[in-house]
This record gives structure tokens, C-alpha cells and sequence, in this order.
């Protein structure tokens, strides 16, 4: 792999002006989630919890919803969508189910699906540094935001070491996929205060999603469609053939960064509620269940956003009824999935 | 009209391994230059350098008269190389996909318009693979792969058009109709670079002749190329005998 860096300078143009339409979409996203998703989110989900309250009630009264209740023991409460942290963890994780999978479709068929992971392990140490950050200074309490800028500095590095050594290679991430998370195990242990709140970004928590993270979400999602909208034939043509992409003139410097600072932004919007071990298999598994089945990579693309939707809210949904962490009864769910998608290939 | 290529006292070696010595070379606008060499001659490493993929160590390149490392102009440009990528055995990609990849530096950042699909379909269909369009890559065979990439090259429209050892794994049907493809695309005003190892095929189509082996022993017309020695002292240079000196025994 050849990442010549005097290719910035050849079509600076174009990236400028991806540059300057991501801009101006990060500043709108910043306006609707602070003006808009508010009254948007509330409403939505009142009407949800009304539609739930209304139709439970019917079915429960039917006789399929009376056998299913004496038979299987289900109960038709419609807490599920009408509790307010439930209501933050499926919007969350809806929306991380559409974005990682996306950017995981260009991860894994790059052979790079390793870097979400070391990624995810570098932005724990910035949520680390966050949390003891905000526990000195109150005003400055918000270990996501550290994550971010921590992981997005990571990224770049990552990049810089890979246009140094012609590529991304193992050495370089198990490095930062180990430092990042020693850096974080140091802090924490320095202060020994905050461990359960350290366990909800190693492990992931759904009822930890609070409603500002909700917000920056929204805002990453939009982000990501915006970048995927504007740049996926840059991409695309990257992923299959880097070397006929450098021919046509693509800076392939400035697309495989944007791609890697993406991920990373992907990866700690993730990790509250897959936590930063599990992150990467959102970025990974639905994305190799969809490329199984299909022969386009653009309809491979739109089937792992659906299969990231039904690992979301299968994994949910089973970790209420068994009461099992959520982050792990997804990447369970997404795992079956996969299983099916390759006995679905064998059968055929 | 400046040339489509120009190659001025070229010198290029991978890890202190000189591949490419002192190479002199231009190709005007509208050419068909079939390139020969030995096995290592720098065949690859040549026309990689003449597209700008390369940089060399020492000398200037152009291509339609810019330096070749500062040249933007992406649309004007195909490469058919001797392999595929790593990612088509297993990638989910279509054929109609990789094709209209070939339309790509032509969109840039816009929306592909009805002009790059109808250059997609026509495409298609130059190379004959229109009813496999939707198949994916991975599945077909090495020969149907290679047409892809071929059609990939012609949907870009590009006024230069560098195949290395395209017909590799084409079945011998296929051959002679990609042969007259290629004349036919000469005859539009494409310039052709083409490097093949089949001796016969090259000096039968390209209109003139590059021998070389680390060195250009020969770049002119074809027929004079044919009355010359040039093929003969490439493939009997010091660095073939080397190649195939037996290993071991006293």
C-alpha cells in the first residue's frame, strides 16, 4: 500500500469542500439537537408509549395475548417503551446501529476491523482522563466529550503511523489497543472512586445513556450520513482497489483519515452502551452477516444497517426478559444472526 | 502536440536493487507502444512510473506535458494490471459496481449522472459482459474478472489506456476480439501502452516497440524493431543469464 501524501495537495479542492459541507453539517447538527430533537424525542416517544399502552392493552384482552400469558408467562406492559431510560437506550442504540455498521462495511472489507477495537480501547483512557478531570473540576464533567478528542487524536496518530509504515499494521494497533487501556487502568486506579461509572464504559449500560449523550448521537448520525453521502464512491473505490483510486486521482490520504477519525467518533458513541470491549463487534458482525448474503456492496451495506437494527433490539428486548448487560445479549444477538446468515449461504 | 507520455533519463530501484536505468522514452498522443521485456525487466515498475503511480529516484516524467506526480487530471487516465486486487476474491461486489467505479473520477463528490451510466452500460457491453453485470465478482472466473476491470478502464473514457499483461487467464476465444478491441480503441485516438509477454501478439498490434531489460535496448517502429537485434541482447543480457544460472552443483 502507497499513501503519497503529495496527492493532498493535487485535489485540494474537493476536500475542501468535503471539509467545509461536513462543517456546516456539525454546525447544524449542533442546532437541531439543541433546538429541535428536544420537543422531536418527547413527542415521539409519548406517542409511542400511548400507541404500546393502547395496543398491549387490546392484544392482552385477545385469546393469542391470553394463551401467550398463561403459557409462556409474558406480560404485555408497555414499560419497555414508556420507561424514560429505556426510551434513551433503544434512540442510542438505534442510531449506533445504523452508524457503525455503515462505517464497518469499509472497515471490514479493508481487513481493518481490528482498528475499531484499539480505537475503542484509546478513547477508555480519554474517558478515564474525563472522569478524573470531572471529578476535580465539575464544570468540566462530561468523560464522553474526553473520549472523543482522545480517540480522534488516536485515530490520527494511527494514521500517521500507517502513512509511515505503508499500512495499518498489527504491531502498531495491539500498541495503542493495549496503551490506551493501560493509560485508563492507571487512572482509574489512581482514583478508586468512580469504578461503577468506570464499569458502564468497559462493560456498557443502557441505563446509563443519559439524555445529552442522546443528543450527541443525533448529532454523530447525522454527521456520519452526511460524510457516507458525500464520499462513499471515494470509499468505495478505495476499499476494493486503492491502486486504481491513486490512478483516478482520489486522494486516498485524506479519504482513509476521514475514514479512521469516523470510526473513531462511531466507536465512542457506541461504547456507552456496548462498552468499550464490545464495541467493535457492532462495527464487525452485522457487517459480515450481510456480506455473506448479498453480492453488491451497496445492498451489502443497507442489509448491515438491518442487521444491526435486529441485533439492537433483539439484544435488548432479551436482556430485559433475562436480565442479562445488554451490551452483551447484543453482540449475542448479532453473532446468531451471523450463524444464520451462513446457514442461509450453505443451504443455498 | 506534446506527447501523452514522457519518460527523461528514468532511474528507479527498490531497496538499493536498481530496476531502472537511465530510461528514455516518449509516447505521442495516439500511440500503441507494446512494451517487451524479460521477466524483472522493469516492464511493471515502468509503467507504474509513467502513470505517476511510482516516483523515480532520479529523472522526469510528464504525462500530456505535467509532471506526472502533480498531474490531477484522473479521467484521462486507465490501468488494467497483471493481478487482482486482494479484495475482489472477497468482497461483496457486483460487476455493474466495479465498472461504474470507472466513472468515479468523472463524479467526484456530485452524483452519477445518466452520462456515466449510459458510459457504464456501453462499456458493458464492449467487453461482452452485460448479462453478467449483477454477478458478483468473486464468483467468476479469472478471465471474466479481467474483462471487468478492462470495462472498468473504458468506462473512464480515458485518453490513455496502460494494460500490464491484461489477457492474463482470458480464454484463447476472448484474445483475438480483445486485440481488435484494443486496435479499434487506437483507431478512436486512444493512446495504448501494452505489456504483454507474448511476443507475437505485442509486434503484431502496437505500433511501436519498447525493449528493455533495467535499460531501454530498443524504442521504435515495430517493423524496425522486427529487423533489429534489440530482443535478442534484452533476453540475453547479463541479468537473464544470472536469473536462469543453475543453483548449487560445483
Amino acid at each position: 500500500m502507497s499513501l503519497d501524501r503529495s496527492s493532498l495537495l493535487r485535489s485540494v479542492r474537493e476536500e475542501f469542500l468535503v471539509l467545509g459541507i461536513l462543517a456546516a453539517v456539525a454546525l447544524l447538527s449542533a442546532g437541531f439537537i439543541v433546538a429541535v430533537f428536544p420537543t422531536l424525542y418527547s413527542l415521539f416517544w409519548s406517542s409511542t408509549c400511548h400507541s404500546f399502552e393502547v395496543g398491549l392493552g387490546a392484544f392482552s384482552t385477545t385469546w393469542v395475548g391470553q394463551q401467550l400469558s398463561t403459557w409462556l408467562g409474558l406480560s404485555f406492559d408497555p414499560w419497555l417503551v414508556c420507561s424514560g431510560f429505556l426510551q434513551r437506550g433503544f434512540t442510542a442504540g438505534i442510531l449506533i446501529a445504523i452508524t457503525a455498521p455503515v462505517v464497518g462495511a469499509y472497515l471490514v472489507n479493508r481487513q481493518m476491523a481490528l482498528i475499531g477495537e484499539a480505537l475503542a480501547h484509546t478513547a477508555f483512557g480519554g474517558v478515564a482522563i474525563g472522569l478524573f478531570v470531572g471529578a476535580a473540576v465539575p464544570s468540566l464533567n462530561y468523560p464522553l466529550g474526553f473520549a472523543l478528542v482522545v480517540a480522534a487524536i488516536a485515530a490520527l496518530g494511527m494514521q500517521y503511523v500507517a502513512v509511515k509504515t505503508d499500512g495499518y499494521a498489527d504491531v502498531p494497533i495491539a500498541i495503542m489497543l493495549t496503551g490506551g487501556f493501560a493509560v485508563g487502568v492507571a487512572i482509574i486506579s489512581y482514583g478508586v472512586t468512580f469504578s461503577a461509572t468506570v464499569e458502564s464504559y468497559l462493560f456498557g449500560d443502557i441505563l446509563f445513556v443519559p439524555f445529552e449523550n442522546v443528543q450527541l448521537m443525533v448529532a454523530l448520525t447525522l454527521i456520519v450520513a452526511a460524510t457516507i453521502a458525500l464520499t462513499h464512491k471515494q470509499l468505495l473505490f478505495i476499499t476494493f482497489d486503492r491502486e486504481a483510486a491513486r490512478l483516478a486521482r482520489i486522494n486516498v490520504w485524506f479519504y482513509d483519515t476521514l475514514l479512521i477519525v469516523l470510526t473513531a467518533l462511531v466507536v465512542v458513541a457506541a461504547m456507552q452502551i456496548l462498552g468499550a470491549i464490545l464495541v467493535a463487534g457492532m462495527l464487525v458482525i452485522p457487517v459480515a452477516a450481510a456480506m455473506v448474503l448479498t453480492s453488491s456492496f451497496t445492498r451489502g451495506l443497507v442489509l448491515s444497517v438491518l442487521f444491526g437494527q435486529l441485533a439492537i433490539v433483539g439484544g435488548i428486548l432479551s436482556s430485559a426478559h433475562w436480565n442479562v448487560a445488554t451490551g452483551a445479549m447484543i453482540i449475542i444477538a448479532a453473532i446468531c444472526l451471523y450463524l444464520g446468515a451462513l446457514a442461509v449461504t450453505s443451504l443455498r | 502536440m506534446t506527447s501523452a507520455i514522457s519518460v527523461d533519463d528514468v532511474h528507479f530501484a527498490y531497496d538499493d536493487e536498481p530496476v531502472l536505468r537511465g530510461v528514455s522514452l516518449s509516447v505521442e498522443q495516439g500511440a500503441f507502444l507494446g512494451v517487451l521485456g524479460p521477466n524483472g525487466s522493469g516492464k511493471t515498475t515502468l509503467v507504474r512510473i509513467m502513470l505517476g503511480l511510482e516516483r523515480p529516484d532520479a529523472g522526469r516524467v510528464e504525462l500530456f506535458g505535467q509532471p506526472a506526480e502533480t498531474f490531477t487530471d484522473g479521467t484521462r487516465l486507465g490501468y488494467v494490471s497483471q493481478h487482482s486486487t486482494d479484495a475482489d476474491a472477497t468482497m461483496p461486489v457486483t460487476v455493474r459496481e466495479v465498472v461504474t467505479m470507472g466513472r468515479y473520477a468523472h463524479a467526484g463528490i456530485d452524483r452519477l449522472n445518466d452520462a456515466d451510466h449510459a458510459a457504464v452500460d456501453d462499456a458493458l457491453e464492449r467487453v461482452d459482459i452485460t448479462d453478467i453485470a449483477g454477478r458478483r465478482l468473486s464468483t467468476l472466473s479469472g478471465g471474466q474478472r479481467q474483462r471487468a476491470y478492462i470495462a472498468r478502464a473504458l468506462a473512464s473514457e480515458a485518453d490513455l489506456l496502460a494494460l500490464d499483461e491484461p489477457t492474463v487467464g482470458i480464454d484463447a476465444d476472448s484474445l483475438a476480439r480483445f486485440y481488435d478491441l484494443l486496435g479499434e480503441l487506437n483507431d478512436e485516438g486512444i493512446t495504448i501502452v501494452l505489456v504483454e509477454h507474448d511476443i507475437g501478439v505485442v509486434t503484431e498490434h502496437a505500433s511501436t516497440i519498447a525493449c528493455l531489460d533495467g535499460e531501454l535496448y530498443a524504442h521504435c517502429e515495430t517493423s524496425a524493431f522486427l529487423e533489429s537485434d534489440a530482443l535478442e541482447r534484452a533476453f540475453s543480457s547479463v541479468r537473464v543469464a544470472n536469473a536462469h544460472r543453475p543453483v548449487g552443483g560445483d
